[in-house]
Protein backbone atom coordinates (compact mmCIF):
# COMPACT_ATOMS: atom_id res chain seq x y z
CA UNK A 1 0.00 0.00 0.00
CA UNK A 2 2.39 2.36 0.96
CA UNK A 3 5.04 1.42 -2.16
CA UNK A 4 1.57 2.44 -4.37
CA UNK A 5 1.05 5.96 -2.61
CA UNK A 6 4.77 6.57 -3.16
CA UNK A 7 4.39 5.34 -6.95
CA UNK A 8 1.82 7.68 -7.31
CA UNK A 9 3.45 10.44 -5.68
CA UNK A 10 6.26 10.27 -8.06
CA UNK A 11 3.56 10.55 -11.16
CA UNK A 12 2.59 13.74 -9.68
CA UNK A 13 5.89 14.87 -9.19
CA UNK A 14 6.94 14.08 -12.67
CA UNK A 15 3.56 15.74 -14.15
CA UNK A 16 4.69 18.59 -11.90
CA UNK A 17 8.50 19.20 -13.70
CA UNK A 18 7.07 17.62 -16.88
CA UNK A 19 4.78 20.96 -16.67
CA UNK A 20 7.52 23.30 -15.68
CA UNK A 21 9.71 22.33 -18.71
CA UNK A 22 6.66 22.09 -21.14
CA UNK A 23 4.94 25.43 -20.26
CA UNK A 24 1.80 25.69 -18.92
CA UNK A 25 0.00 25.85 -22.04
CA UNK A 26 1.32 22.34 -23.30
CA UNK A 27 0.94 20.47 -20.05
CA UNK A 28 -0.86 22.33 -17.00
CA UNK A 29 0.36 21.57 -13.90
CA UNK A 30 -1.41 19.64 -11.30
CA UNK A 31 -2.81 22.40 -9.45
CA UNK A 32 -4.50 23.54 -12.64
CA UNK A 33 -6.26 20.45 -13.45
CA UNK A 34 -7.32 20.38 -9.58
CA UNK A 35 -8.43 23.91 -9.56
CA UNK A 36 -10.61 22.89 -13.37
CA UNK A 37 -12.09 19.63 -11.88
CA UNK A 38 -13.24 21.47 -9.09
CA UNK A 39 -14.94 24.50 -10.73
CA UNK A 40 -16.66 22.00 -13.37
CA UNK A 41 -17.94 20.03 -10.67
CA UNK A 42 -19.06 23.39 -9.09
CA UNK A 43 -21.19 24.47 -11.92
CA UNK A 44 -22.75 21.06 -12.29
CA UNK A 45 -21.27 20.55 -15.96
CA UNK A 46 -18.66 17.22 -14.79
CA UNK A 47 -21.13 15.41 -12.74
CA UNK A 48 -23.70 15.55 -16.04
CA UNK A 49 -21.41 15.09 -18.22
CA UNK A 50 -19.67 12.03 -16.26
CA UNK A 51 -23.47 10.87 -15.71
CA UNK A 52 -24.33 10.57 -19.68
CA UNK A 53 -21.38 8.92 -20.28
CA UNK A 54 -21.42 6.30 -17.65
CA UNK A 55 -25.28 5.64 -18.80
CA UNK A 56 -23.90 5.10 -22.11
CA UNK A 57 -21.48 2.64 -21.10
CA UNK A 58 -24.01 0.80 -18.71
CA UNK A 59 -26.42 0.50 -21.58
CA UNK A 60 -23.49 -0.56 -24.42
CA UNK A 61 -22.05 -2.90 -22.09
CA UNK A 62 -25.21 -4.53 -20.64
CA UNK A 63 -26.35 -5.17 -24.28
CA UNK A 64 -23.07 -6.28 -25.60
CA UNK A 65 -22.10 -8.43 -22.60
CA UNK A 66 -25.83 -9.89 -23.28
CA UNK A 67 -26.50 -10.96 -26.66
CA UNK A 68 -22.27 -11.70 -27.48
CA UNK A 69 -22.50 -14.24 -24.57
CA UNK A 70 -25.88 -15.93 -25.44
CA UNK A 71 -23.95 -15.80 -28.61
CA UNK A 72 -20.58 -17.18 -27.74
CA UNK A 73 -22.97 -19.97 -25.54
CA UNK A 74 -24.71 -21.02 -28.55
CA UNK A 75 -21.94 -21.34 -30.93
CA UNK A 76 -19.72 -22.67 -28.49
CA UNK A 77 -22.37 -25.48 -27.65
CA UNK A 78 -23.86 -26.18 -31.41
CA UNK A 79 -21.53 -26.76 -34.71
CA UNK A 80 -24.22 -25.03 -36.84
CA UNK A 81 -24.33 -22.19 -34.91
CA UNK A 82 -20.41 -21.64 -35.06
CA UNK A 83 -20.25 -22.52 -38.77
CA UNK A 84 -23.62 -19.50 -39.29
CA UNK A 85 -21.59 -16.98 -37.02
CA UNK A 86 -18.56 -17.49 -37.55
CA UNK A 87 -17.54 -15.52 -40.67
CA UNK A 88 -20.16 -12.88 -39.49
CA UNK A 89 -17.77 -12.76 -36.39
CA UNK A 90 -14.90 -12.20 -37.82
CA UNK A 91 -16.36 -9.33 -40.08
CA UNK A 92 -17.29 -7.90 -37.12
CA UNK A 93 -13.77 -8.29 -35.28
CA UNK A 94 -11.87 -7.00 -37.85
CA UNK A 95 -14.22 -3.98 -39.06
CA UNK A 96 -12.34 -0.65 -37.42
CA UNK A 97 -14.22 0.85 -34.13
CA UNK A 98 -14.08 4.23 -36.49
CA UNK A 99 -15.94 2.53 -39.45
CA UNK A 100 -18.76 0.96 -37.65
CA UNK A 101 -19.74 4.06 -35.66
CA UNK A 102 -19.28 6.36 -38.98
CA UNK A 103 -21.85 4.21 -40.67
CA UNK A 104 -24.21 4.33 -37.58
CA UNK A 105 -24.54 7.59 -37.42
CA UNK A 106 -24.96 7.99 -41.42
CA UNK A 107 -27.56 5.28 -41.51
CA UNK A 108 -29.02 5.92 -38.30
CA UNK A 109 -28.64 9.86 -37.76
CA UNK A 110 -26.63 11.24 -35.01
CA UNK A 111 -28.77 9.66 -32.37
CA UNK A 112 -28.67 8.04 -29.30
CA UNK A 113 -29.66 4.67 -30.38
CA UNK A 114 -27.00 4.88 -33.14
CA UNK A 115 -24.31 5.55 -31.00
CA UNK A 116 -25.62 3.19 -28.18
CA UNK A 117 -25.93 0.09 -30.95
CA UNK A 118 -22.22 1.18 -32.12
CA UNK A 119 -20.46 0.65 -28.99
CA UNK A 120 -22.63 -2.07 -28.67
CA UNK A 121 -21.26 -3.58 -31.54
CA UNK A 122 -17.67 -3.26 -31.38
CA UNK A 123 -18.11 -4.77 -27.95
CA UNK A 124 -19.61 -7.71 -28.97
CA UNK A 125 -18.15 -10.23 -30.76
CA UNK A 126 -15.12 -10.16 -28.42
CA UNK A 127 -17.36 -11.12 -26.07
CA UNK A 128 -18.75 -13.71 -28.33
CA UNK A 129 -15.19 -14.90 -29.05
CA UNK A 130 -14.62 -15.40 -25.06
CA UNK A 131 -17.64 -16.73 -24.37
CA UNK A 132 -17.68 -19.64 -27.08
CA UNK A 133 -13.86 -20.63 -25.68
CA UNK A 134 -15.73 -20.91 -22.37
CA UNK A 135 -18.80 -22.98 -23.78
CA UNK A 136 -16.41 -25.44 -25.98
CA UNK A 137 -14.62 -26.43 -22.94
CA UNK A 138 -17.60 -27.27 -20.85
CA UNK A 139 -17.31 -30.66 -18.73
CA UNK A 140 -19.14 -33.31 -20.64
CA UNK A 141 -19.00 -35.57 -17.96
CA UNK A 142 -21.35 -33.05 -15.92
CA UNK A 143 -23.51 -32.56 -18.33
CA UNK A 144 -24.53 -36.51 -18.59
CA UNK A 145 -24.55 -36.34 -14.61
CA UNK A 146 -26.92 -33.26 -14.75
CA UNK A 147 -28.98 -35.37 -17.80
CA UNK A 148 -29.16 -38.69 -15.75
CA UNK A 149 -30.64 -36.89 -12.27
CA UNK A 150 -33.10 -35.30 -14.75
CA UNK A 151 -32.09 -31.76 -13.67
CA UNK A 152 -33.90 -28.90 -15.52
CA UNK A 153 -32.99 -26.62 -18.15
CA UNK A 154 -32.86 -23.66 -15.68
CA UNK A 155 -30.97 -25.51 -13.26
CA UNK A 156 -28.51 -27.10 -15.76
CA UNK A 157 -27.86 -22.85 -16.61
CA UNK A 158 -27.42 -21.86 -13.06
CA UNK A 159 -25.52 -24.83 -11.49
CA UNK A 160 -23.99 -26.55 -14.26
CA UNK A 161 -23.42 -24.36 -17.03
CA UNK A 162 -23.00 -20.58 -15.57
CA UNK A 163 -20.22 -21.27 -12.92
CA UNK A 164 -18.30 -22.85 -15.70
CA UNK A 165 -18.90 -20.21 -17.63
CA UNK A 166 -17.68 -17.39 -15.12
CA UNK A 167 -13.89 -17.05 -15.83
CA UNK A 168 -14.71 -16.24 -19.23
CA UNK A 169 -17.53 -14.00 -18.55
CA UNK A 170 -15.65 -12.54 -15.99
CA UNK A 171 -12.92 -11.90 -18.60
CA UNK A 172 -14.98 -10.74 -21.39
CA UNK A 173 -16.38 -8.26 -19.04
CA UNK A 174 -13.10 -6.73 -18.04
CA UNK A 175 -11.62 -6.23 -21.86
CA UNK A 176 -15.28 -5.14 -22.39
CA UNK A 177 -15.59 -2.50 -19.97
CA UNK A 178 -12.10 -1.21 -20.89
CA UNK A 179 -13.22 -1.03 -24.81
CA UNK A 180 -16.40 0.20 -24.22
CA UNK A 181 -15.53 3.17 -22.41
CA UNK A 182 -12.86 4.19 -24.59
CA UNK A 183 -15.20 3.99 -27.56
CA UNK A 184 -18.73 5.85 -26.38
CA UNK A 185 -15.78 8.59 -25.65
CA UNK A 186 -15.11 8.66 -29.40
CA UNK A 187 -19.09 7.87 -29.88
CA UNK A 188 -19.68 10.74 -27.96
CA UNK A 189 -16.49 12.91 -29.69
CA UNK A 190 -18.06 12.40 -32.82
CA UNK A 191 -21.60 12.99 -32.83
CA UNK A 192 -23.24 13.57 -29.30
CA UNK A 193 -23.87 16.93 -27.41
CA UNK A 194 -22.79 16.07 -23.78
CA UNK A 195 -20.73 13.62 -22.22
CA UNK A 196 -17.24 13.27 -21.52
CA UNK A 197 -15.86 12.88 -25.20
CA UNK A 198 -17.84 15.56 -26.02
CA UNK A 199 -16.00 18.39 -24.04
CA UNK A 200 -12.85 16.64 -24.78
CA UNK A 201 -13.60 17.27 -28.33
CA UNK A 202 -14.55 21.08 -27.77
CA UNK A 203 -11.50 21.80 -25.53
CA UNK A 204 -9.27 19.94 -28.45
CA UNK A 205 -10.73 22.70 -30.55
CA UNK A 206 -10.47 25.59 -28.44
CA UNK A 207 -7.24 23.94 -27.18
CA UNK A 208 -7.66 23.97 -23.85
CA UNK A 209 -5.47 21.42 -22.10
CA UNK A 210 -6.84 21.81 -19.08
CA UNK A 211 -9.98 20.55 -19.69
CA UNK A 212 -9.12 17.54 -21.37
CA UNK A 213 -6.66 16.83 -18.20
CA UNK A 214 -9.57 17.35 -16.05
CA UNK A 215 -12.27 15.54 -17.44
CA UNK A 216 -9.68 12.67 -18.18
CA UNK A 217 -8.22 12.60 -14.70
CA UNK A 218 -11.97 12.64 -13.63
CA UNK A 219 -13.09 9.95 -15.75
CA UNK A 220 -10.60 7.49 -14.90
CA UNK A 221 -11.41 8.31 -11.31
CA UNK A 222 -14.53 7.25 -11.82
CA UNK A 223 -13.88 3.90 -13.85
CA UNK A 224 -11.69 2.96 -11.00
CA UNK A 225 -13.85 3.31 -8.66
CA UNK A 226 -16.42 1.30 -10.50
CA UNK A 227 -13.65 -1.12 -11.07
CA UNK A 228 -13.20 -1.31 -7.37
CA UNK A 229 -16.62 -1.23 -5.82
CA UNK A 230 -18.62 -3.65 -8.76
CA UNK A 231 -15.95 -6.11 -10.65
CA UNK A 232 -13.47 -6.82 -7.90
CA UNK A 233 -16.24 -8.27 -5.60
CA UNK A 234 -18.00 -9.52 -7.85
CA UNK A 235 -15.14 -11.69 -9.06
CA UNK A 236 -14.31 -12.59 -5.73
CA UNK A 237 -17.89 -13.82 -4.84
CA UNK A 238 -17.67 -15.91 -8.32
CA UNK A 239 -14.53 -17.34 -7.43
CA UNK A 240 -15.28 -18.10 -3.60
CA UNK A 241 -15.03 -22.17 -4.21
CA UNK A 242 -11.80 -22.48 -5.62
CA UNK A 243 -9.10 -24.06 -3.60
CA UNK A 244 -6.94 -21.51 -1.98
CA UNK A 245 -3.21 -21.71 -3.15
CA UNK A 246 -1.07 -21.59 -0.09
CA UNK B 1 -18.84 -52.84 -30.01
CA UNK B 2 -22.30 -55.15 -28.31
CA UNK B 3 -23.27 -57.40 -30.36
CA UNK B 4 -26.30 -59.07 -29.48
CA UNK B 5 -26.68 -58.51 -25.70
CA UNK B 6 -29.39 -59.24 -24.00
CA UNK B 7 -29.98 -59.13 -20.01
CA UNK B 8 -32.99 -58.81 -17.65
CA UNK B 9 -33.07 -57.59 -14.23
CA UNK B 10 -36.23 -58.39 -11.64
CA UNK B 11 -37.24 -55.70 -9.56
CA UNK B 12 -34.93 -55.18 -6.34
CA UNK B 13 -32.52 -57.44 -7.59
CA UNK B 14 -28.72 -56.33 -8.09
CA UNK B 15 -26.67 -57.31 -10.59
CA UNK B 16 -23.11 -57.22 -11.68
CA UNK B 17 -21.61 -57.00 -15.10
CA UNK B 18 -18.44 -58.85 -15.03
CA UNK B 19 -15.95 -58.41 -18.06
CA UNK B 20 -12.65 -57.67 -19.61
CA UNK B 21 -11.45 -53.96 -20.00
CA UNK B 22 -12.93 -52.44 -22.88
CA UNK B 23 -15.11 -54.80 -23.88
CA UNK B 24 -17.88 -51.97 -23.41
CA UNK B 25 -19.77 -52.32 -19.97
CA UNK B 26 -19.53 -48.45 -19.60
CA UNK B 27 -20.79 -48.23 -23.25
CA UNK B 28 -23.77 -50.47 -21.63
CA UNK B 29 -24.57 -48.88 -18.93
CA UNK B 30 -24.78 -45.15 -20.99
CA UNK B 31 -26.96 -46.56 -23.31
CA UNK B 32 -29.22 -47.77 -20.55
CA UNK B 33 -29.27 -44.47 -18.81
CA UNK B 34 -30.40 -42.80 -22.13
CA UNK B 35 -26.97 -40.96 -22.54
CA UNK B 36 -25.89 -42.88 -25.33
CA UNK B 37 -28.49 -43.37 -28.17
CA UNK B 38 -26.53 -44.63 -31.35
CA UNK B 39 -28.23 -48.48 -30.99
CA UNK B 40 -30.05 -50.55 -32.04
CA UNK B 41 -32.51 -52.27 -30.08
CA UNK B 42 -34.65 -51.38 -26.74
CA UNK B 43 -34.25 -50.95 -22.79
CA UNK B 44 -37.13 -50.90 -20.48
CA UNK B 45 -37.16 -48.97 -17.51
CA UNK B 46 -38.72 -49.97 -14.41
CA UNK B 47 -41.92 -48.03 -13.22
CA UNK B 48 -41.51 -43.92 -13.39
CA UNK B 49 -37.84 -44.90 -14.77
CA UNK B 50 -36.19 -42.66 -12.00
CA UNK B 51 -32.61 -43.28 -12.29
CA UNK B 52 -29.97 -42.53 -10.08
CA UNK B 53 -25.85 -43.34 -11.49
CA UNK B 54 -22.60 -43.10 -9.78
CA UNK B 55 -20.14 -42.28 -12.40
CA UNK B 56 -16.23 -43.68 -12.48
CA UNK B 57 -15.50 -40.36 -11.45
CA UNK B 58 -17.52 -38.51 -8.85
CA UNK B 59 -18.57 -35.81 -10.89
CA UNK B 60 -19.73 -33.45 -8.19
CA UNK B 61 -20.49 -29.72 -9.16
CA UNK B 62 -17.33 -28.12 -8.27
CA UNK B 63 -18.83 -25.10 -6.75
CA UNK B 64 -21.60 -26.28 -4.75
CA UNK B 65 -21.67 -27.91 -1.47
CA UNK B 66 -21.64 -31.61 -0.78
CA UNK B 67 -25.56 -31.00 0.62
CA UNK B 68 -26.32 -28.53 -2.42
CA UNK B 69 -24.88 -31.25 -4.61
CA UNK B 70 -27.52 -33.68 -3.33
CA UNK B 71 -30.64 -31.61 -3.52
CA UNK B 72 -29.76 -30.02 -6.46
CA UNK B 73 -30.27 -33.95 -8.23
CA UNK B 74 -32.95 -34.76 -5.94
CA UNK B 75 -34.81 -31.99 -4.72
CA UNK B 76 -37.99 -33.49 -3.49
CA UNK B 77 -35.96 -35.95 -0.74
CA UNK B 78 -37.16 -34.82 2.88
CA UNK B 79 -34.69 -33.22 5.32
CA UNK B 80 -34.81 -36.65 7.43
CA UNK B 81 -34.12 -39.15 4.62
CA UNK B 82 -30.82 -36.59 3.69
CA UNK B 83 -30.22 -36.90 7.70
CA UNK B 84 -29.95 -40.54 7.49
CA UNK B 85 -28.16 -41.26 4.09
CA UNK B 86 -25.51 -38.69 5.33
CA UNK B 87 -25.38 -40.73 8.32
CA UNK B 88 -24.99 -44.03 7.12
CA UNK B 89 -22.08 -43.03 4.75
CA UNK B 90 -20.68 -41.16 7.40
CA UNK B 91 -20.45 -37.68 5.53
CA UNK B 92 -22.69 -35.64 8.27
CA UNK B 93 -19.11 -33.41 9.10
CA UNK B 94 -18.91 -32.67 5.10
CA UNK B 95 -22.23 -31.73 4.44
CA UNK B 96 -21.05 -28.03 3.81
CA UNK B 97 -17.86 -28.97 2.79
CA UNK B 98 -17.15 -28.23 -1.08
CA UNK B 99 -15.49 -30.85 -3.38
CA UNK B 100 -12.21 -29.26 -3.59
CA UNK B 101 -12.05 -30.10 0.66
CA UNK B 102 -13.28 -33.55 0.40
CA UNK B 103 -10.65 -36.68 -0.01
CA UNK B 104 -12.00 -39.38 -3.03
CA UNK B 105 -13.41 -41.61 -0.32
CA UNK B 106 -15.27 -38.83 0.89
CA UNK B 107 -16.45 -37.67 -2.76
CA UNK B 108 -17.39 -41.09 -3.79
CA UNK B 109 -19.41 -41.38 -1.01
CA UNK B 110 -21.10 -38.08 -1.89
CA UNK B 111 -21.54 -39.47 -5.43
CA UNK B 112 -23.30 -42.36 -4.03
CA UNK B 113 -25.52 -40.63 -1.39
CA UNK B 114 -26.65 -38.28 -4.32
CA UNK B 115 -27.85 -41.40 -6.41
CA UNK B 116 -29.34 -42.81 -3.08
CA UNK B 117 -31.66 -39.86 -2.44
CA UNK B 118 -32.99 -39.58 -5.82
CA UNK B 119 -34.93 -43.05 -4.56
CA UNK B 120 -34.54 -44.23 -8.01
CA UNK B 121 -36.03 -47.14 -9.76
CA UNK B 122 -33.12 -47.93 -11.31
CA UNK B 123 -29.36 -47.59 -9.48
CA UNK B 124 -26.45 -47.36 -11.83
CA UNK B 125 -23.29 -48.06 -10.90
CA UNK B 126 -19.73 -47.78 -13.16
CA UNK B 127 -17.00 -49.11 -11.25
CA UNK B 128 -17.54 -46.94 -8.17
CA UNK B 129 -14.60 -47.95 -6.26
CA UNK B 130 -12.13 -48.69 -8.19
CA UNK B 131 -8.51 -46.71 -7.50
CA UNK B 132 -9.40 -46.88 -3.34
CA UNK B 133 -7.00 -48.78 -1.79
CA UNK B 134 -8.84 -51.73 -0.55
CA UNK B 135 -9.73 -51.11 3.32
CA UNK B 136 -11.75 -48.02 1.74
CA UNK B 137 -13.45 -49.88 -1.06
CA UNK B 138 -14.18 -52.70 1.26
CA UNK B 139 -16.11 -50.44 3.70
CA UNK B 140 -17.83 -48.43 0.49
CA UNK B 141 -19.06 -51.71 -0.01
CA UNK B 142 -19.96 -52.76 3.29
CA UNK B 143 -22.22 -49.12 2.72
CA UNK B 144 -23.54 -49.80 -0.62
CA UNK B 145 -24.75 -53.05 0.43
CA UNK B 146 -26.49 -51.41 3.73
CA UNK B 147 -28.04 -49.00 1.63
CA UNK B 148 -29.18 -51.77 -0.94
CA UNK B 149 -30.83 -53.83 2.13
CA UNK B 150 -32.42 -50.92 3.48
CA UNK B 151 -34.34 -49.95 0.90
CA UNK B 152 -34.09 -52.41 -2.39
CA UNK B 153 -33.77 -51.04 -5.56
CA UNK B 154 -32.97 -52.69 -9.15
CA UNK B 155 -29.13 -52.26 -9.15
CA UNK B 156 -26.61 -52.79 -11.97
CA UNK B 157 -23.18 -52.60 -10.86
CA UNK B 158 -20.18 -52.55 -13.74
CA UNK B 159 -17.20 -53.83 -12.15
CA UNK B 160 -14.10 -56.08 -13.46
CA UNK B 161 -13.58 -56.83 -9.81
CA UNK B 162 -14.71 -60.25 -9.77
CA UNK B 163 -14.90 -60.19 -5.70
CA UNK B 164 -16.52 -57.11 -5.34
CA UNK B 165 -19.59 -58.45 -7.94
CA UNK B 166 -19.82 -61.96 -6.07
CA UNK B 167 -20.29 -60.07 -2.60
CA UNK B 168 -23.05 -57.83 -3.68
CA UNK B 169 -24.75 -58.81 -6.74
CA UNK B 170 -28.00 -61.40 -6.96
CA UNK B 171 -27.19 -62.25 -10.35
CA UNK B 172 -23.82 -61.89 -12.34
CA UNK B 173 -23.74 -61.51 -15.92
CA UNK B 174 -20.43 -62.19 -17.60
CA UNK B 175 -19.61 -60.75 -20.21
CA UNK B 176 -17.03 -61.51 -22.93
CA UNK B 177 -14.72 -59.10 -24.90
CA UNK B 178 -15.36 -56.72 -27.67
CA UNK B 179 -17.83 -57.33 -29.43
CA UNK B 180 -19.37 -57.95 -26.43
CA UNK B 181 -22.50 -60.66 -25.36
CA UNK B 182 -23.73 -62.30 -22.21
CA UNK B 183 -21.25 -65.74 -21.61
CA UNK B 184 -23.22 -66.62 -19.03
CA UNK B 185 -25.56 -65.51 -16.27
CA UNK B 186 -24.67 -66.37 -12.49
CA UNK B 187 -27.62 -66.58 -10.13
CA UNK B 188 -26.27 -66.36 -6.48
CA UNK B 189 -28.50 -67.62 -3.96
CA UNK B 190 -27.49 -66.92 -0.85
CA UNK B 191 -28.56 -63.63 0.47
CA UNK B 192 -25.72 -60.96 0.59
CA UNK B 193 -25.51 -61.11 4.45
CA UNK B 194 -25.29 -64.67 4.89
CA UNK B 195 -22.74 -65.28 2.18
CA UNK B 196 -19.24 -67.19 3.61
CA UNK B 197 -16.18 -66.65 2.81
CA UNK B 198 -15.63 -70.24 1.76
CA UNK B 199 -18.82 -69.84 -0.48
CA UNK B 200 -17.33 -66.82 -2.31
CA UNK B 201 -13.80 -68.34 -3.32
CA UNK B 202 -15.48 -71.25 -4.68
CA UNK B 203 -17.87 -68.98 -6.87
CA UNK B 204 -14.89 -66.32 -7.89
CA UNK B 205 -12.94 -69.35 -8.89
CA UNK B 206 -15.96 -70.86 -10.81
CA UNK B 207 -16.44 -66.96 -12.54
CA UNK B 208 -12.76 -66.79 -13.26
CA UNK B 209 -12.97 -70.01 -14.66
CA UNK B 210 -15.73 -69.20 -16.86
CA UNK B 211 -14.25 -65.44 -17.83
CA UNK B 212 -10.79 -66.80 -19.03
CA UNK B 213 -10.61 -67.76 -23.12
Amino acid sequence: MALRLLSLALMIAAWYVASRLAGPRALPDPQAVALMIVSEARSGWLGYNLGMTLARVAVAFALAMALGSALGLLMGRFRIADWLGDPWLVVLLNLPALVIIVLAYVWAGLTETAAIAAVALNKLPIATVTVREGARSLDRGLDDMAEVFRMGPWVRMRHVVLPQLAPYLAAAARSGLSLVWKIVLIVELLGRPDGVGFEIGVAFQLFDVTKILAYALAFVAVMLVVETVLVQPLERHVSRWRPRTA
Amino acid sequence: MLDRLALTLASGEVGALVGPSGCGKTTLLRIIAGLDRDYDGSVALPDHGKLGMVFQEPRLLPWRTLEQNVRLAAPQATDRSLEALFRTLGLEAHRHHYPSELSLGQARRAALARAFAVEPDLLLLDEPFVSLDDALAARLREELAELVNRRPVTTLLVTHNVEEAIGLADRLFLLSASPARVLAEVPVERPRATRTPAELAALRDAVVRRLSP
